[in-house]
C-alpha cells in the first residue's frame, strides 16, 4: 500500500503521461504545426499579393496583362498597362535559355560522364561558386565591364548580320546604345547566371541514369557521343527537361543583375538590341519610389504575375524531375 | 564479285566508322570547351572586381561611417552593421521552423503533410526574392507603417527557409537508422530520440546548411529594397551609447535598433553604383570586394565541411 502511494508520487499521474504519450504528442503537434506554416506561407504570398493588388485588379483587369502594342504606363494619369514588362521578361529569358542549353548540357555531360575524377570535384565547385556570386555583383560587372566591351559590339554585328533578314530582323533593329544597356545585355548576363543551375540538375539527373544503360549501348558498339546523345539524354529527358524550366524560372525572377544592365526605359520596340524593362526589374526600380496608390498596386499586381508564373513553372519542373528520380530503381542508383 | 563486294562493305565501313569516331571526338571536345566557357566568366568577375575593389579597402572603409556625396573617404561601417543585423535576426527567425519542418519531412516523407511539405518547400525556393520583398512589405512595412530592419530580417528569412529546410533534410537522413532504432529500443521517446541522438549526429551538416543559406541571404538585394530600404546615417554605436546614457532598458534601445530603415552590403553596393560620383563608385567596387569574399569564404568552407561530413557518415 504505502509502495504504490511513493510510486504514483515520484512519477505523474498514468492517465496524463500516457496522453502525451511520454512527451511525444507535443513534439509531434510541434512539428506538424511547424509544418503547416512552412505550407501557409506559401498560400500566404500568393494571398497577400492578391489582396493588395485588388484596385488595381479591379481597374484594369485582365488587359493589364494583355499584349499590346501601345501600351501605357503612366503614373501620373494613372494608367497603367504590364506588358512591356511581360514582353521584356520573356524575350530576355528565352534568349538567356536559348544560350544556356547546350553549353549547361555540355558541362553537365563533361560532369557525369567525361571529366576524370580528380577534376571532377575541383570543376564542381567551380560551376556552384558561378551560382554563388551575390546578382549585385553581377550586376556591376555587367553595368561597367561586359557592357562595354562585349555587349555594344557584339550588339552592333548583330544588327548588320540580322537586321536585312524580314521576320528576324524585328528582333534585331539597332542600333545599340553605345552603353551597351539593352535586352541584349540582360540576356547573356542571365545566361552565365542561369547555367550553373541547368547544368548542376542535368549532371545530377545524368548521374542518377543505371549504368547498365551505358554498359549495353556501348557493348553494342556505340560510340561515347551515341550513348550519351542516343541513350543518356531520351532516358533522362524529363529530368533535364525539368532543370532547363528551374533554369527559366531563375531568369524570369531575376532582379538585380537585370535592373543594373537592361538600361530601364519602356520601349515600344520588339529588339533585342533595345533598353527595355522586365516584371522584376520594374518593380525594383519603381516600387519604393510609387506616386499614387493605384501605382503601387499595380506593381504589386505585376509581381503576382510573376509569382504565379515562376509557381507555375516550378512546379511542371519539379514534377518532371521526380518522375526520372521514381523511373530509377533505387538500387541501380548507386 | 564476291571479293568486290565485300570490299565494298568494308571501304563504307571504315568511311563511316572514321566519321563516326570524329563526331564523337569533335562532340566531346566541344563539351569540355562548354565547361571552360562557363568558367571564363567566373574567373573575369573574380578578377576584376579583386583589382578594381582592392584599392579602396582600407581601415577606413570597414571603421567610418559614409561622407556627404562629393568628399573623399568616409567608409561603410553602417552597412556592415545593417547586414549583420538582419542575417542575424533571418537566422533566428529561420532556423528554429527551418529545423523542425526538417524532422518532420525526414521522419514522415510519404505521409500527406510530409509530401505537400517538401513540394511546397521545392515551389518556394523557386519563388523570386523580389517576389519575397513586395510579400514581406505587404505583410509587415504597410502595417507598421514604416520601413525597418526588422522587414528585412522577415524578407531574408523566408528566403533562407526552404535552404535550412532542405539541407537539414538530407543531413537528417544520412544519419544512420541503427542510431534511432538503438535510441527507440532503449526506451528514448521520440522526441528525446530526435533531438539528443538525430540532431547532434547530424548537427554539423546542419550548420554547413545555414551558413550556405546566409551566404545566400547575405548578397540579397531585392528582397530589402522595400523592407529595409537603405539608410546612410544608420549609426549602432550612437544609438546604444545615447539608449545607455539616457538610461534605457535593454529592450528598448534594441528596439531603436531593429525598428528603423537601415542598409546592407549589397543594398549600398547598389546605390552606389548608380551615383555619377567616381569616389562612390570606387567604393561600390570595394563593397562588391568584400560581399564576394565573404560568400565565396562561406561557400568554399561549407562545402568542404559538408564533402568531408557525408563520407564520415556514409563511411
Amino acid at each position: 500500500m504505502k509502495r504504490t502511494q511513493t510510486l504514483s508520487e515520484i512519477s505523474p499521474p498514468p492517465r496524463l503521461r500516457q496522453l502525451f504519450q511520454h512527451g511525444d504528442m507535443p513534439w509531434q503537434i510541434m512539428l506538424v504545426l511547424v509544418s503547416i506554416l512552412v505550407l501557409v506561407l506559401m498560400l500566404a504570398i500568393g494571398w497577400m499579393l492578391w489582396q493588395t493588388s485588388v484596385d488595381a485588379r479591379s481597374a484594369f483587369g485582365w488587359s493589364f496583362l494583355a499584349p499590346t502594342a501601345d501600351a501605357s504606363w503612366d503614373p501620373v494619369n494613372d494608367q497603367f498597362q504590364a506588358w512591356p514588362f511581360i514582353y521584356g521578361t520573356l524575350l530576355t529569358s528565352l534568349a538567356a535559355i536559348v544560350l544556356a542549353v547546350p553549353i549547361s548540357l555540355g558541362i553537365a555531360i563533361f560532369l557525369a560522364e567525361l571529366c576524370p575524377a580528380w577534376l571532377r570535384t575541383p570543376l564542381n565547385w567551380l560551376v556552384e561558386l558561378l551560382a554563388a556570386i551575390p546578382s549585385v555583383v553581377y550586376g556591376l560587372w555587367g553595368l561597367f565591364v561586359f557592357l562595354p566591351t562585349v555587349v555594344a559590339p557584339l550588339g552592333a554585328g548583330l544588327a548588320t548580320l540580322f537586321e536585312p533578314i524580314p521576320l528576324l530582323g524585328a528582333l534585331f533593329t539597332g542600333p545599340i546604345p553605345l552603353s551597351g544597356a539593352s535586352r541584349l545585355g540582360a540576356a547573356l548576363i542571365l545566361t552565365v547566371m542561369i547555367i550553373p543551375t541547368i547544368a548542376a540538375v542535368s549532371r545530377d539527373v545524368l548521374l542518377a541514369i543505371p549504368p547498365a544503360q551505358r554498359e549495353a549501348s556501348l557493348a553494342l558498339g556505340s560510340t561515347e557521343w551515341e550513348t550519351i546523345w542516343q541513350v543518356l539524354i531520351p532516358y533522362g529527358l524529363s529530368g533535364i527537361l525539368g532543370a532547363i524550366i528551374l533554369g527559366l524560372g531563375r531568369a524570369l525572377g531575376e532582379t538585380m543583375a537585370v535592373t543594373m544592365v537592361i538600361g530601364n526605359s519602356i520601349e515600344s520596340s520588339a529588339s533585342l538590341l533595345k533598353p527595355g524593362y522586365t516584371m522584376a526589374s520594374i518593380i525594383a526600380n519603381e516600387f519604393a519610389e510609387a506616386v499614387t496608390k493605384l501605382h503601387s498596386q499595380a506593381l504589386i499586381e505585376v509581381g503576382l504575375a510573376l509569382f504565379v508564373m515562376t509557381l507555375l513553372l516550378n512546379m511542371l519542373a519539379r514534377f518532371l524531375v521526380w518522375r526520372v528520380a521514381r523511373k530509377t530503381p533505387q538500387e541501380a542508383r548507386v | 564479285m564476291s571479293t568486290n563486294f565485300s570490299e565494298l562493305i568494308k571501304t563504307g565501313y571504315q568511311t563511316r566508322s572514321t566519321r563516326r569516331k570524329s563526331i564523337n571526338v569533335l562532340m566531346l571536345s566541344l563539351t569540355a570547351l562548354a565547361t571552360l566557357l562557363a568558367l571564363i566568366p567566373l574567373f573575369w568577375i573574380v578578377g576584376y572586381v579583386i583589382y578594381m575593389g582592392a584599392p579602396s579597402i582600407n581601415l577606413d572603409f570597414f571603421t567610418q561611417l559614409p561622407r556627404p556625396v562629393g568628399m573623399e573617404g568616409g567608409g561603410v561601417l553602417h552597412a556592415i552593421q545593417g547586414t549583420l543585423i538582419v542575417t542575424v535576426l533571418a537566422g533566428l527567425f529561420a532556423v528554429p521552423p527551418g529545423v523542425l519542418a526538417a524532422f518532420y519531412a525526414s521522419r514522415y516523407p510519404n505521409t500527406p503533410l510530409g509530401i505537400a511539405l517538401r513540394f511546397s518547400t521545392d515551389v518556394l525556393s523557386g519563388v523570386p526574392s523580389i517576389v519575397i520583398g513586395l510579400f514581406t512589405y505587404a505583410l509587415m512595412v504597410k502595417p507598421m507603417g514604416h520601413y525597418s530592419g526588422l522587414a528585412g530580417g522577415v524578407a531574408l528569412a523566408i528566403l533562407m527557409l526552404p535552404t535550412i529546410i532542405r539541407t537539414t533534410e538530407e543531413m537528417l537522413k544520412l544519419v544512420p537508422h541503427s542510431l534511432r532504432e538503438g535510441s527507440l529500443g532503449l526506451g528514448a521517446p521520440e522526441w528525446k530520440t530526435s533531438l539528443s541522438v538525430l540532431f547532434p549526429a547530424a548537427f554539423s551538416g546542419i550548420v554547413t546548411g545555414f551558413l550556405l543559406a546566409l551566404a545566400r541571404a547575405m548578397g540579397e538585394t531585392a528582397p530589402l529594397l522595400f523592407t529595409a530600404l537603405g539608410n546612410e546615417r544608420y549609426n549602432v554605436n550612437q544609438i546604444v551609447t545615447s539608449g545607455l546614457q539616457g538610461k534605457q532598458s535593454a529592450f528598448q534601445i534594441l528596439q531603436r535598433v531593429l525598428d528603423q530603415p537601415l542598409d546592407s552590403l549589397p543594398l549600398t553596393l547598389w546605390k552606389y553604383a548608380s551615383q555619377p560620383y567616381p569616389e562612390r563608385v570606387a567604393q561600390a567596387w570595394g563593397v562588391a570586394l568584400v560581399l564576394m569574399i565573404f560568400v565565396l569564404f562561406v561557400n568554399i568552407i561549407a562545402r568542404v565541411w559538408i564533402e568531408s561530413r557525408a563520407r564520415k557518415l556514409r563511411g
